[in-house]
């Protein structure tokens, strides 16, 4: 399944309680200001890095341009909304608003 | 013939009266419960505060919901679940909990159910859709 996650690890706890809830081989996606847990070098990075192993994580493009994320933790796939909708029709979705 | 019943998930996130989402989303299930779905509800993180009982909103001048939570069941939905680890996390047991209704041979209260997140995740990973509030 597709859990996508749209707020900020440093302010709110949405991601956290979506990777407890994922399993492996779901996917992540992060779009609006969720995609400030994609970048590299945070207190959230390591969290990141170790869902990676069993999962993959997807940031939407427009939204880490928006926010000029460039340096993001390896192994996250950047989409643009195209993807966005690809990803939302292989799976049932998730909102973790 | 028979098509498989849809499977409908609500996840309740948010805590309730800060916000119309919890409301909202109770109206969406009295509403889905009269389709012929397979309606599951779990209430996590601060959506946990959603089924505490005692909840009086007179002082705020609105209506409230506990009573409606209350008649879950007699809309036959049942599966009404509560994250053990948020539950817990924010100083609620399961002696806390709403009553959702009553047996309908015994008329014993009947809780929501406080499962694991292992099975949350499972039962997730079965629904055709999740609405979240």
């Amino acid at each position: 399944m597709l859990h996508t996650v749209n707020k900020s690890p440093f302010q709110n706890t949405s991601l956290e309680s979506c990777i407890r809830f994922t399993r492996p081989g779901d996917v992540i996606l992060l779009i609006e200001d969720g995609v400030l847990a994609a970048q590299a070098g945070t207190s959230k990075s390591a969290m990141l890095e170790e869902v990676l192993a069993k999962n993959e994580i997807y940031a939407l493009q427009a939204d880490l341009q928006a926010r000029a994320l460039t340096d993001l933790v390896p192994g996250i796939k950047v989409t643009d909304y195209e993807g966005f909708v690809e990803l939302v029709e292989k799976h049932a979705t998730h909102a973790w608003l | 013939m028979s098509e498989e019943k849809k499977k409908i998930m609500f996840t309740v996130r948010k805590a309730p009266h800060g916000s119309i989402y919890v409301y909202e989303g109770l109206e969406v299930k009295l509403i889905m419960a009269a389709y012929d779905a397979d309606i599951s509800v779990v209430f996590m993180d601060d959506g946990v505060f959603a089924v505490k009982q005692g909840q009086n909103t007179k002082a705020l001048g609105i209506k409230g919901f506990e009573a409606t939570y209350g008649a879950l069941v007699d809309y036959e939905i049942t599966k009404v679940f509560v994250d053990r680890l948020s539950m817990e996390s924010r100083g609620m047991t399961e002696d806390d909990l709403l009553v959702i209704g009553e047996d309908e041979d015994t008329e014993e209260p009947i809780k929501p159910q406080v499962v694991d997140s292992d099975e949350i995740a499972a039962m997730m990973a079965e629904q055709h859709n999740i609405l979240a509030f």
